[in-house]
């Protein structure tokens, strides 16, 4: 066996249609398991908040959710849906749920009693009151509880490598520099995860400044 | 406001009110714990346009019976009226909408701006968005905020008076015929406070709102109040009427003991000069005859003139034995002593003025500046002992 350079660059150059490929694939495998797993757990945590009697169990449930192996998850799923986006997307909501739900929860939370209290009192419909006041201001935790959830989706949606070309994402080159002892494969794999993770991190921080313009008056107010 | 009807103040009326607790209630948002006080079969009537202050110790249940009103809580039983009509049968929503609610910690929304917080109302009530902006800047000009200033702040961006006064500005943005005030300046310092109950004293000169108003201050009570309700733990009715009702003539015990024992200098604060009947005391002016002065000065009980000019403002007292027995009158003659106040001025602000100066009498003008007459120790001493029975003004009639 000849001795290879630790990163096969060129390789790299003559493969940049896959990169992309699977570049989007993964944040496909990302994006909409966050999503999803965020309405699913903005329903349940409006539902906590009405009822607080919901919130115990429903920990309890997401909770043993995220402690299935994804492998495992995978591995009973393929039967079912075969090698379709579907095998990996249930898996990798149900593992967002528990961070969502508690930080949509605590989102709730934050909402002042005060400010509660005088939407109430001037007429707010409960629907008013959670589109045009609870939600806004729940925003800064639930975006935090995004932020994690994503990262922890990147990291999760390499194992989704198993679905192979059509939805595989950044974890095929992972699985296949494994499998070929190829290490250009290894690294581009996960220097590309963890670029991905970062940037979506990067994006939500600048979404969330962006939706709570009063949050940064207060900043520069006690700048 | 063009297709809003005109709004009249309308009559709150409690009956037979009762709320009972079973058990400690716990409400979202985990800082209020505290749990609200019963109310025991309130029963009292607020006239339209009047400020009725509902005070007491902590737990006697007057933020419970605001609460009633606007239907946060509901009563066990007994009925709250308005204008006639039980507000348990009014859609509850739309019953919110027609009262102005003000809170101590005012609860102004975070994310929206002073207009956007002030126009709250009028936009549930579909108002489109040239209105809204008109009546929000209408409102911040009524509470003495610059629209040009404020209108595009943020709440975090004010001070606790200026919150205060954007909350009440959006309480009255869809000019509610009723306000609940919950301790509505208890946060801000008592400058402040000062300032803002003074300022809300004369909007409501205009305004002429029906509002109740609670507080645990009986100062507080005193000056805004035209009626006040003094309620006891368990949430007992202790005494309803106007604060110089109460300052005089305490129903029991506890409200005695409530008022505090310098209710008779409290009473002070709450009458105004106007209410005592002024001393006529002889006038004159510069270059009138002496001997026609002194003559009249004998002939008054305090041997003294008051010169006046021509306008009849004063110029200050000519004792009896300076007067020069021929000639005429000099205004370098007379002494400027007493304080001049008007009939605003409250008797707890002149007698202030009148022991500052070391006299016994100061001299009530007009808003000209003419002269209307004398007050003096004694009058405030007879309207204060008239006040003890029950009968506080009208008392005429000179024995001095």
């Amino acid at each position: 066996m000849e001795d290879k350079p630790l990163v096969d660059w060129a390789w790299i150059g003559d493969h940049l249609d896959d990169v992309v490929v699977r570049l989007f694939q993964h944040l496909q495998l990302t994006a909409i398991p966050v999503a999803l797993g965020f309405v699913i757990s903005l329903g349940l945590a409006i539902w906590a908040i009405r009822r607080p009697i919901v919130y115990g169990p429903t920990t309890a449930i997401t909770g043993l959710l995220y402690t299935i192996p994804s492998i495992a998850a995978f591995a009973f799923l393929r039967p079912i849906f075969g090698l379709s986006l579907l095998t990996a997307i249930i898996p990798l909501t149900t593992y967002t749920l528990l961070i969502l739900f508690r930080s949509n929860v605590s989102g709730f939370q934050s909402v002042p009693a005060d400010v509660l209290e005088a939407a109430e009192g001037m007429g707010y419909t409960r629907r008013e009151r959670l589109r045009r006041v609870e939600l806004p201001l729940a925003i800064p935790l639930m975006i935090t509880g995004i932020r994690l959830a994503s990262v922890t989706t990147v990291g999760l949606a390499t194992v989704a490598a198993i679905l192979g070309d059509s939805f595989g994402g950044l974890g095929q080159f992972i699985t296949e520099g494994l499998q070929t002892f190829f290490p250009t494969k290894i690294y581009l794999g996960a220097v590309l995860s963890v670029a991905l993770a970062f940037s979506l991190d990067i994006l939500f921080v600048r979404i969330e400044l962006w939706a709570t313009p009063w949050a940064r008056a207060r900043a520069e107010q006690t700048a | 406001m063009a297709d809003q009807p005109a709004h009249r103040a309308a009559v709150v009326e409690f009956e037979h009110v009762t709320k009972r607790y079973d058990a400690p209630v716990k409400r979202r948002g985990g800082t209020s714990t505290k749990t609200p006080g019963a109310v025991n079969d309130l029963s009292l009537k607020v006239p339209a346009g009047k400020i009725c202050v509902l005070v007491g110790p902590s737990g006697c249940g007057k933020t419970t019976s605001l609460k009633m009103v606007n239907r946060i809580i509901e009563p066990t039983s007994g009925r709250i009226l308005i204008d006639g009509v039980d507000a348990a049968t009014r859609d509850i929503t739309e019953l919110r909408r027609s009262i102005g609610y003000v809170i101590q910690q005012v609860g102004l929304f975070p994310h929206q701006t002073i207009a956007d917080n002030v126009a709250t109302v009028p936009r549930l009530l579909g108002w489109n968005a040239d209105r809204l902006r008109a009546r929000a800047d209408e409102l911040l000009a009524l509470v003495g905020l610059e629209p040009g200033t404020y209108r595009d702040r943020f709440p975090s961006q004010l001070s606790g008076g200026e919150r205060q006064r954007v909350g009440v500005a959006r309480a009255l943005a869809a000019d509610p015929p009723i306000m609940l005030m919950d301790e509505p300046f208890g946060a801000v310092d008592p400058i402040v406070r000062d300032r803002l109950q003074n300022e809300f004293l004369r909007l409501q000169e205009e305004l002429a709102k029906t509002i109740l108003f609670v507080t645990h201050d009986i100062d507080e009570a005193i000056k805004m109040g035209d009626l006040v309700a003094v309620l006891q733990v368990g949430g007992v009715l202790a005494q309803f009427g106007t604060p110089a009702e109460i300052l005089s003539n305490p129903a029991s015990e506890f409200v005695a003991r409530f008022v505090g024992d310098d209710r008779g200098l409290k009473r002070l604060a709450l009458d105004r000069v106007g209410d005592l009947e002024l001393v006529q005391v002889p006038l004159a002016r510069p270059g009138d005859d002496a001997a026609d002065a002194r003559r009249r000065a004998h002939a008054d009980p305090f041997r003294y003139l008051l010169l006046v000019d021509d306008a009849n403002r004063p110029l200050g007292w000519v004792d009896e034995e300076d007067i020069p027995a021929s000639g005429t009158l000099d205004e370098a003659l007379a002494n400027p002593v007493s304080p001049i106040v008007n009939r605003r001025t409250t008797l707890k602000d002149a007698l202030s003025m009148m022991l500052d100066a070391d006299v016994q009498a100061a001299i009530v003008v007009d808003r000209t500046g003419a002269c209307q007459g004398v007050m003096t120790v004694d009058r405030v001493a007879r309207l204060m002992r008239e006040g003890e029975h029950g009968r506080m003004y009208g008392v005429f009639g000179d024995e001095d």
